[in-house]
């Protein structure tokens, strides 16, 4: 039930141009900068190459590529979320689903399962580019994928603050703002109090970047990964919780 | 007759904040029926229908869809019920046949089944040949059938219907009662309209909803009894004579409605031959005859309007 709803969202998804235009504008974007930062390794490698322990290619080419990823998709991903529920919403389809035997969970999971699955096809085809160079040099592939791991489990926290913003309104594009703003709030939150010790720590706990920053890094912690499924898991509740509570209040 | 209790309501409420839209609203509904929900704009029609497919939760009261506790066992309940809401539930980007393959989908349809579901809701619902359509693209009449199309697709025991004529044309009326029709010989529907003829189309028990109160619950045979009518209307070409109508057997009085229209009452049997007869002997020219039913429409007024009224006095 929750694969009929989360492969509906994904195919729906690819029927409005919306989701082709950010595929093909972002893919433009990142091929870019791709090749900007492979030109720069170009004019480095001289001198990286009497360096001992240089930073490789990985570190050059990929680790930024894979940031900029990062801060493109959290711009991005409220535009593909917004429409989850508030268009339901808005045409009144939502009864369709809730009149249907499955639960409240189901369709939140569901949604968001289909959304997390567009985000993931869109670093497919971004993981394309960094593995390119396989063709011509050799990676660090424990590096890429670290990163690449890092990716998914940001976008899947964009994804269920996403659908939880979308639950809330009946316009996509509220939900869109709203769920940019708290992303760049997320993302921006520990560059405040860098002087006071305390308060620092918690803020940068809570940042979407500071998390992101050890897996490009090719550190996996546990510290991280829990960080986003707790994120991911306490919105996908709430979007739970904001549908039956709907119910209630009508 | 084998009768199926498919919906038991008990004693429903509904809140909405401090607003009473639903109060103590019990009724039963046997398979084979097909029950007219009436009731004014407002009158928690839509409310209850809500409740009855778990789209709002009741603020107190029992629902039981087949047996089955709707909010116990939420899931298996509602696998029983097919929906159409005022607004057909349809995505304007999904062609006919993709959106009633989703529903079958939600609704568990087995996977070999899906597909003659399919078919048979698009012809039971007259969308042969739209089924590689867009939705978005139909007019408001097919889309409202394939919003019917999908309540029925999964061949639900009870199929609730929120105003389900509205927007077709009368052709369209016409197909759309007979399926209902034909639905209520094996399923059990409920059905709201403002539309009365509809009701005594179609229907065969009738409920009236007023301010959140079950005001009036009658078998339309019953109801046929009830409204069949104690007067005769007459119409003629020659100007006739009350005093000579008064004298035959059976009449209780008749009353001018102008020089050549008159309505007499009766008693017990109906005395349409005579006066055909009495008017023929003396020559009038019979025009019109009529029996004069008290219509549906009169007993809604008269229930739903009083209390208004009365309010507005106050």
């Amino acid at each position: 039930m929750l694969f009929t709803i989360a492969s509906r969202e994904y195919r729906n998804l690819f029927l409005s141009p919306l989701a082709w235009a950010i595929l093909a504008v972002l893919q433009l974007i990142l091929a870019y900068l791709f090749l900007t930062q492979v030109d720069t390794y170009m004019g480095l490698q001289p001198r990286l190459a009497g360096i001992e322990g240089a930073p490789g290619v990985t570190d050059v080419v990929v680790a930024p590529l894979l940031q900029t990823v990062g801060f493109l998709l959290m711009l991005i991903a409220p535009a593909i979320t917004m429409r989850t529920f508030s268009d339901e919403k808005r045409n009144r389809t939502l009864s369709l689903l809730i009149s249907a035997p499955v639960s409240m969970s189901d369709i939140v999971l569901g949604k968001f399962l289909g959304v997390a699955l567009f985000f993931l096809t869109l670093l497919l085809l971004i993981a394309a580019m960094p593995l390119s160079l396989y063709a011509g040099t050799t990676l660090d592939t424990g590096k890429l994928a670290a990163g690449l791991l890092g990716l998914v489990l940001l976008v899947s926290s964009f994804a269920a603050i996403g659908v939880f913003m979308s639950t809330l309104t009946e316009q996509p594009v509220v939900a869109a703002i709203s769920s940019f703003g708290l992303l760049l709030l997320l993302w921006i939150i520990d560059w405040s109090g860098n002087s006071k010790e305390s308060v620092s720590g918690l803020f940068a706990y809570l940042s979407l970047q500071a998390h992101l920053e050890p897996f490009l890094k090719g550190l996996f912690s546990t510290t991280d990964v829990a960080y986003y499924l707790l994120l991911t898991a306490l919105f996908l509740a709430l979007g739970i919780r904001r549908l039956d509570q709907q119910r209630l209040t009508g | 007759m084998d009768t199926k209790i498919l919906i038991a309501v008990e004693n429903l409420y509904r809140y909405y904040g401090h607003h009473l839209a639903v109060d103590a609203i019990s009724f039963e509904l046997a398979q084979g029926e097909v029950l007219g929900f009436l009731g004014p704009n407002g009158a928690g029609k839509s409310t209850t229908m809500q409740m009855i497919t778990g789209n709002l939760a009741p603020s107190a009261g029992r629902i039981a869809i087949n047996g089955i506790d709707l909010l116990d066992r939420p899931r298996l309940a509602k696998a029983e019920i097919g929906y159409l809401p005022e607004q057909p539930p349809v995505y304007p980007d999904l062609t006919v046949l993709e959106y009633l393959g989703y529903c079958t989908r939600l609704h568990r349809v087995s996977k070999g089944k899906r597909d003659q579901a399919v078919t048979r809701a698009m012809q039971r619902c007259g969308l042969d040949g739209v089924g590689k359509r867009l939705i978005g693209n139909l007019s408001k009449g097919y889309q409202q059938r394939v919003g019917i199309a999908q309540a029925i697709v999964h061949n639900p025991a009870v199929v609730i219907l929120d105003e389900p004529t509205v927007g077709l044309d009368p052709n369209q009326i016409r197909d759309i009662r007979g399926l209902i029709r034909e639905l209520g010989e094996s399923h059990g529907i409920i059905l709201s309209t403002h539309i009365l003829p509809e009701v005594q189309a179609t229907c065969t028990r009738v409920q009236i909803i007023h301010r959140g109160r079950l005001v009036f619950s009658e078998s339309m045979q019953t109801l046929q009894q009830r409204l069949s009518g104690t007067s005769l209307v007459l119409e003629t070409a020659a100007p006739l004579d009350t005093a000579i109508l008064q004298q035959l057997p059976g009449i209780g009085s008749v009353e001018a409605l102008g020089e050549r229209r008159a309505r007499v009452h009766f008693n017990d049997a109906n005395p349409a031959a005579a006066v055909a007869a009495c008017v023929d002997t003396h020559g009038w020219g019979l025009v019109e005859l009529a029996l004069d039913r008290q219509t549906l429409e009169q007993v809604f007024v008269e229930l739903t309007c009083s209390e208004v009224d009365a309010e507005a006095a106050a």
